[in-house]
């Protein structure tokens, strides 16, 4: 692998083979951190002191002979819903600012252990609520390609940090597009593993039945490796499936040929022209590769999007009572228990939180539940049925991730519906619970990045993610973000 | 204040912000049924589907309860949660009045 085709594999193969020490490789990216953060704002916090010290602990396991993981040394950051022990872990939220968890989350300890280095904290939409990173109580982050735009969201801050090159890779997570909607803005893959592969002890909820971390990489190869590292049983989620880790990144280099691919034509409507036009010439690429390529319509996908809304904002109404200024967190004194609670959700809770508490409150609230909350449930299972019917005929489908480009900073912010509609190509795989992968492919008339869709039957990772590298190989090359260090994209 | 199209009121938006726990401004009231309204008219979209003898899905997995061998493993550090807490006494959560005259 050189360092164009996967930059963390290859740092990690430098780091095992001592031509360069993990601490070196730290020091360079906190440096970058250090020249770029201040334009486009991905961390909430840099975990300077931290980060030396896991790279000394690296350095010692290479100097001793140890085996020092597959992301030796490689830097990385963490979506600041991710739990952290002893490190601030806020949610990008006014309501857990000062909170320090008294535990580490699974995929932070593996990453850990497979020798990755954590240098920060990045920025979300508050609690994962958003599509642009707006809605972070510490401010937005930027788009690297246009600072004037958004990187998208709700993981806009791990795609910033990817993309400028400030680390080569980072977890993210999703609810309805949340990892691959900022990659597809922000010119990275990012990917949403099937529900229940990856552990999802010591993500902050947001509504369980959707949620699932993922990796986001400037390569397929390093996002596969990533899900590798960070997939497996856990015994501490109850919905963790158990069955042995995969290995994907392994077959990356087998092909696409007699592969059957559907182009959705219900991911491409009412896309941008652009987007559209990339997508089609992706598909052409997997035909001139082997692949057989036809279109495919699943007009249930069209109800995705207000199934998704309604149900993922009915789960967030009920995971996010526990903040009641009780057990942690921000606390409002009142004379009593309920005027405290009321006040602290109401001072700790950004405007979005509370509209889609409201929402799903409303969704499940006596004479509504039926109409909204239960249709939404049983157009998941028709989606579902969709999906199933699709698969008989094809092995993986494609479209779009996102309908747009990054849009301007603040041409969405006070139109809820208008950004909703941010996630109309990416929520319906999280229904079905099924994994999907944006990689770059071109950009607009303006030079933004442009993201495609792949989307497989659950546990189809490796398939995935063959065809993923094969779009990748085949894809023009992407300028280098105007704010950034990626000397990978300078020619 | 515009009656929003989906029959949202003021007075159903502060229902709703009661059994949410949220306490909020007639502003913000205002603000969230208009934005609420245009959301529920397009989420209500799910209802043009014929759902008749379809069921529901609560989760994608099929989940079974999940239990664990009955070991003595460690849980939490008691003094490191309780050190996160806004209010603490004697080993607990501290919080004001339930019940009785302050509620």
């Amino acid at each position: 692998m050189t360092a164009q085709e996967a930059p963390a594999l290859s740092l990690a193969s430098d780091v095992r083979g001592g031509k360069v020490s993990a601490a070196e490789v730290t020091e360079r990216h906190l440096a970058l951190i250090g020249s770029y953060e201040g334009s486009l704002g991905a961390f909430v916090s840099v975990l300077e002191d931290e980060a030396r010290k896991e790279a000394a602990e690296v350095d010692r396991k290479v100097a001793a002979g140890e085996d020092p993981g597959p992301l030796a040394g490689v830097p990385i950051a963490v979506k600041d819903n991710l739990c952290t022990r002893g490190i601030p872990t806020t949610c990008s939220s006014r309501i857990l600012a000062q909170w320090r968890p008294p535990y580490d989350a699974t995929v932070v300890t593996r990453i850990r252990e497979a020798g990755a280095v954590v240098v920060g904290k990045s920025n979300l939409d508050e609690f994962a609520m958003g599509s642009s990173t707006e809605n972070s109580a510490f401010g937005p982050s930027k788009n690297p390609y246009d600072t004037g735009r958004v990187p998208g969201g709700s993981s806009g801050g791990s795609a910033v940090a990817v993309a400028s090159g400030m680390t080569p890779i980072a977890l993210g997570s999703e609810t309805g597009g949340s990892i691959r909607q900022p990659a597809a803005l922000c010119g990275i893959v990012g990917m949403k593993p099937t529900y229940g592969t990856v552990s999802r002890y010591g993500l902050v909820a947001f509504a369980s039945s959707l949620d699932q971390i993922g990796p986001l990489a400037q390569s397929v190869a390093d996002a596969a490796t990533l899900y590798d590292v960070i997939a497996g049983h856990d015994p501490l989620d109850s919905t963790s499936l158990d069955r042995p880790s995969p290995r994907t990144a392994a077959g990356l280099g087998e092909g696409v040929g007699k592969v059957r691919v559907g182009v959705i034509k219900e991911l491409i409507e009412g896309v941008d022209d652009a987007v559209v036009a990339r997508v089609r010439e992706a598909a052409e690429e997997l035909q001139r590769a082997g692949a057989g390529v036809d279109e495919v319509s699943v007009p249930e996908l069209g109800y995705g999007l207000p199934a998704y809304y309604l149900l993922a904002s009915a789960e967030a109404s009920s995971n996010l009572a526990r903040y009641d200024g009780v057990r942690y967190g921000l606390r409002i004194d009142a004379p009593n228990a309920e005027a405290m609670n009321s006040a602290t959700r109401a001072t700790g809770f950004g405007a979005e939180v509370k509209r889609r508490i409201m929402l799903g409150t409303y969704a499940l609230s006596a004479g509504y539940y039926d109409a909204y909350y239960g249709q939404a449930q049983r157009v998941r299972t028709l989606i579902i049925r969709a999906f199933a019917r699709a698969y008989e005929r094809f092995d993986v489908l494609v479209g779009a991730t996102s309908p747009g480009t990054a849009f301007p900073l603040g041409s969405k912010v006070d139109d809820p519906l208008s950004m909703y509609l941010s996630d109309v190509c990416t929520a319906p795989s999280n229904l079905a619970g099924h994994p999907a992968l944006s990689v770059p492919f071109g950009t607009d008339e303006l030079g933004l990045p442009v993201g495609v869709q792949v989307l497989a039957p659950a546990l189809e990772e490796g398939i995935m993610f063959r065809v993923g590298a094969a779009i990748e190989a085949a894809a023009p090359q992407l300028p280098a973000p105007r704010v950034g260090a990626r000397e990978d994209l300078r020619t | 204040m515009t009656k929003p199209s989906h029959g949202l009121t003021r007075d159903d938006a502060a229902y709703v912000a009661r059994l949410a726990r949220l306490d909020l401004d007639t502003a913000e009231l205002d603000l969230f049924a208009g934005q609420l309204a245009a959301v529920v008219e397009y989420a209500a979209q799910v209802s043009a589907l014929d759902t008749g003898d379809v069921p529901p899905t609560a989760h994608p997995l099929p989940l079974q309860n999940v239990l664990r061998p009955d070991e003595l493993v460690p849980s939490l550090d008691r003094d490191e949660v309780l050190s996160q807490a806004p209010d603490v006494e004697a080993g607990r959560f501290k919080v004001p009045p339930i019940l009785g005259e302050g509620s």
